[in-house]
């Protein structure tokens, strides 16, 4: 048995004590809404596999109110995350240079954001046309 | 010197990473809101028949696939690499559990999508 009782630095709640790492722990948590979603496609494709009633089932709970409530909280996330992502992005990408200049981080991150609603439009126009 | 498998759970973060920062809201909005509450699109989007039919079809099929996969190793690499913030060390055990899920979640997805046949 060792005497040493070497000293660890708590780790409990450093990131509530910097805005920045507030945010920063924000935006990972973006994840667990990511993969909430996931799931629930998942569980849809498992879902459809066991026929039409076990379907109606599961559309009555996507249609309950309490259901649709916790889609807008996921979407605020996604939302979140899309933000953060295209904002994050000049400093995830290595440089970009065009005619030996910097793209600027602006460029970047609202170029980002425009192809993002332009293809959530796109997205929407081709579902809007698929319904019947 | 032994090649890192980093590299393909970082490209797997980033691809879910923007394939969600790009369309992810809208779909969200679309299956989780808009058809449920009848609001900008029917309600019969989501029967059992169109969905179903969706489902056969080779891009519907492929596209749920991809975004389930993207979406789950998107998260679970992202969880994965936040433990170390909590204080928690993302030793084996953490790996597993992350990627374990992940990889779980593909396969059921995968098998369930195939299926429903073409």
């Amino acid at each position: 048995m060792s005497a040493r009782r070497p000293y660890v630095r708590p780790m409990t709640g450093w990131w509530r004590k910097n805005p920045f790492f507030i945010e920063y722990m924000v935006h990972e948590g973006t994840a667990f809404f990511v993969a909430a979603y996931a799931l629930i496609l998942l569980a849809s494709v498992v879902v459809l596999g066991q026929g039409e009633a076990a379907w109606n089932r599961w559309l009555e709970f996507l249609m309950s109110p309490l259901c649709i409530i916790a889609h807008v909280v996921i979407l605020l996330a996604f939302l979140y995350h899309s933000w953060t992502w295209f904002n994050i992005m000049p400093r995830t990408l290595p440089p970009i240079l065009i005619n030996g200049t910097r793209v600027k981080a602006a460029t970047i991150t609202y170029g980002g954001l425009a192809a993002a609603v332009i293809a959530s439009l796109i997205v929407f126009a081709i579902v809007a046309r698929l319904a019947p | 010197m032994k090649r890192s498998n980093a590299p393909i759970f970082w490209l797997l973060f980033g691809a879910g990473g923007m394939v969600s920062a790009l369309i992810g809201p809208v779909l969200v909005f679309i299956t989780g809101i808009a058809a449920p509450a009848g609001m900008l699109l029917p309600r019969e989007l989501l029967s059992y028949a169109n969905v179903l039919s969706f489902s056969q079809h080779w891009a519907g099929k492929c596209f749920l696939f991809v975004i389930i996969f993207l979406f789950l190793w998107h998260s679970a690499h992202r969880i994965f690499h936040t433990l170390h913030d909590i204080g928690l060390h993302a030793g084996l055990g953490a790996k597993l559990v992350c990627y374990g899920a992940a990889t779980t979640g593909t396969l059921v997805a995968g098998c369930a999508l195939l299926r429903l046949g073409w």
